[in-house]
């Protein structure tokens, strides 16, 4: 697998100034950053593998572990933290025995920790595949991961691939 | 121009910095984070803040650039609170071990904490709780210990232009280490120490084999004997008032390793002596018979790493002589039990070395038991109550491999291999062997190119001083170099990363000198006049180069660039397949 972004298609162009928005491209074209294409960046910009690392663990946005079939974001902003969303969090934890990147045990499920979401009128609130759900609470978000599981069950998709067990424990 | 630090005033030169210009003065201003070898220090550490009159901030002392009339305080109750609240700061996360730590003595931090008075306890914060990296034979990494000063970061990076370390991750969890979590084994790291050579704390350290090296002494099956290398007496005779030359001090080693249990001692320079008539013959051979060229040195461990790492394009160019360390290893393994009648008993080699790239090189190709690098001598000498500064019984040291020539003593400075090369090439080439100092090869230039002559054939010639270096060598120096000698640490093995913490520039200088010094005073100064090497060749090996020199003298590289951070996607995907098996 070659993750290297369009833009290494022309090496003498490149400096370790566009590190970054080549990280953001690459994870915008995988969903994440593969060692594969940290360390093909580094050598396309001809800087040590352990920077190129050092950069992309610094900033929150980028990833070490592809994403699951199903992309939870948990709100913890103010508002979500004061209604509790620790609490469902920590449920998913639990639930989805998350690892230390943020994957259910089984690949299916992302969890991620997302500040605001500009929704604090439901709080607390997630994203669960990119539609709202507010006025949470454990009991709620149980029967909303029951409903999708019974939904895979019955009609089951492709079985992906690119599924992680881990990643770099970041 | 001139400037007021605590109401002296300075000269000082454009561009210096505060803390320079202080350092000079014998003002003491802490400092974790700035090196006297890097032009650009990270300001990170935030210890050595100053007051500027007319300027309500504290500012760090290492960026700020002087101008004409600044008056600085250096040491006022604010400042003092500050660096104070800094320390306190760190020691709340750092682990309390410092009793079992091998930095106790030497610490830097417990010195800071010391002089400024830390309170104990002051700050309780969250312990780090990293794990430790012992995946390599020679470097070791304990991250809890580290204060995040950066300095091992610039040194591998701005001075050696490896970057196998870097700072990973934010926050509290921030860490100093190789790409992806991996062990130092793995990161492209050519164990060429100086990040251990400068750390401040037990972060870093060589993998230590005073324990092993003990337990061997006091095993009676076995036959211990050790090879010192050149730089070590060199580095060793500046720890006394009035510095003993370079064969007095190996004497001085020589009667306290017996004292400790030592059966031989031997002068790894012989085997340097060995290494200039095989290097210089390969040479002759490759400049006359249309070798590849230009051809590199192989003398020092880290280098060969650096190039079977990351340049293994120029393998070809690589000498195929191992090292002085290795030669002695093989010959001491092969020739000393029948020398000294002991073919029944375990001999067990300890090299005790300016360097920590030498514990891979005797792990990779085997002969040498255990190396120990200058600190861990000391170590040694500790452990067994050896009050060395003031040891003053010698012994010579011993028979066949004893004798070493000012060529091979040369061998501890940059520029010395060239310059030992150079006298016996020009004698093999049927030319005069030079006697004058070789001044193009000396000193602590980065890069050093010039010609020689060996009778009406001009050698291009060049030394590199540090890993760094090579790149710009290869990059902007001559194309057509006939011989290139490169020294993985600056100054070479005298500022070698297994050198006493604390080296600076100029602690560099005075070894130069010792070792220079070493030279001229030496009754013979080429190898080729070594008249126990020239018995060796005659009872043993028979012409350098030849089949028996062959087989002990000489070794092959491999490219090791694909496992440099070789990644774990594939792994990753694997193990997603295995468990993917339990229904959704």
């Amino acid at each position: 697998m070659s993750s290297a972004p369009a833009t290494l298609a022309q090496p003498a162009e490149l400096s370790r100034e566009q590190l970054i928005p080549l990280l953001q491209e690459v994870q915008a074209k995988d969903g994440y950053l593969s060692q594969t294409a940290m360390t093909e960046l580094a050598q396309a910009l001809d800087t040590p593998v352990a920077s190129v690392y050092g950069v992309a663990t610094f900033y929150n946005q980028f990833r070490f572990a592809p994403l699951g079939e199903h992309v939870i974001e948990v709100c913890r902003g103010t508002a979500c933290h004061v209604k509790q969303s620790l609490t469902l969090y920590q449920h998913l934890e639990r639930r989805l025995k998350l690892r230390p990147d943020g994957n259910s045990a089984d690949g299916r499920f992302s969890v991620l920790s997302v500040a605001c979401v500009g929704a604090c009128s439901i709080a607390p609130v997630i994203k669960l595949d990119g539609e709202f759900y507010g006025h949470l609470t454990v009991e709620k978000l149980d029967a909303l991961l029951d409903g999708i599981d019974k939904h895979d069950t019955e009609s089951p998709t492709e079985p992906n691939q690119e599924q992680p067990t881990e990643a770099s424990h970041s | 121009m001139s400037i007021v630090i605590n109401g002296r005033e300075l000269q000082f030169r454009p561009g210096e910095t505060v803390l320079q210009i202080a350092c000079r003065a014998g003002i003491k201003i802490p400092h974790l984070c700035s090196l006297d070898w890097s032009p650009s220090p990270s300001a990170s550490c935030r210890l050595c803040v100053v007051e500027v009159e007319g300027s309500p901030k504290l500012q760090t002392s290492c960026t700020l650039i002087a101008s004409d009339g600044m008056v600085v305080h250096t040491h006022t109750p604010r400042i003092l609170k500050a660096r104070r609240t800094i320390v306190e700061l760190m020691v709340a996360n750092h682990p309390p071990d410092c009793l079992g730590c091998h930095r106790a003595g030497t610490c830097e931090l417990a010195d800071l904490a010391r002089e400024l008075g830390v309170r104990p306890r002051q700050y309780v914060g969250i312990k780090k709780d990293h794990p430790l990296d012992i995946s390599s034979s020679a470097i070791w990494r304990d991250p809890n210990k580290c204060v995040l000063c950066g300095r091992c970061v610039t040194m591998c990076h701005q001075i050696q232009g490896v970057g196998a370390i870097d700072y990973i991750d934010r926050g509290f969890r921030t860490q100093v280490g190789p790409g992806f979590y991996k062990g130092i084994n793995v990161s492209g790291c050519t164990y060429c120490g100086q990040c251990v050579r400068v750390c401040p704390t037990g972060a870093l350290m060589e993998h230590s084999h005073v324990d092993a090296v003990v337990s061997e002494l006091g095993d009676p099956n076995t036959v211990v004997v050790a090879q010192v290398a050149p730089a070590v007496p060199a580095t060793l005779s500046l720890g006394r008032s009035k510095p003993p030359t370079v064969p007095v001090m190996l004497e001085h080693l020589a009667a306290a390793l017996k004292q400790i249990g030592f059966a031989a001692v031997f002068d790894t320079a012989f085997s340097a002596d060995v290494t200039i008539m095989e290097e210089a013959t390969e040479f002759l051979g490759r400049l006359q018979g249309g070798g590849v060229l230009p051809m590199f040195t192989s003398c020092s461990p880290a280098w060969i790493n650096y190039v079977e790492l990351h340049r293994p394009d120029l393998i070809p160019h690589l000498s195929t002589c191992k090292s002085p360390q290795q030669m002695a290893g093989a010959l001491i393994k092969e020739i000393y039990p029948k020398y000294a009648g002991l073919e029944d008993k375990r001999i067990v080699l300890v090299s005790i070395m300016p360097c920590t790239a030498k514990k891979y090189e005797a792990e990779d190709l085997g002969d040498v038991d255990y190396v120990l690098t200058t600190r861990e001598l000391t170590t040694l000498w500790d452990r067994f109550g050896i009050d060395f500064n003031k040891f003053e019984d010698r012994l010579p040291l011993d028979p066949p491999f004893a004798e070493a020539t000012g060529a091979a003593r040369l061998f501890a400075s940059t520029g010395g291999v060239m310059e030992a090369a150079v006298r016996t090439a020009a004698s093999l080439a049927g030319a005069e062997t030079p006697t004058a100092p070789l001044n193009e090869a000396r000193g602590l230039d980065e890069v050093k190119c010039f010609t020689f002559d060996v009778g009406d054939t001009t050698l291009n010639l060049a030394v590199v001083n540090g890993l760094g270096q090579v790149r710009t060598l290869l990059e902007e120096g001559p194309a057509d170099l006939h011989f290139v000698e490169v020294m993985s640490c600056p100054g070479g093995c005298a500022g070698g990363g297994g050198q006493p913490y604390g080296t600076e520039a100029a602690d560099l200088h005075r070894r130069l000198d010792r070792i220079y010094d070493a030279d001229a005073h030496a009754e013979v100064h080429s190898s080729h006049e070594n008249q126990s090497v020239a018995a060796l060749y005659e009872q043993y090996l028979g012409q350098p180069l030849g089949e028996v020199s062959h087989r002990l003298l000489h070794r092959t590289y491999t490219d090791r660039s694909s496992g440099v951070l070789a990644n774990d996607d594939a792994q990753t995907k694997r193990g997603a397949r295995a468990g993917a098996g339990a229904p959704h």
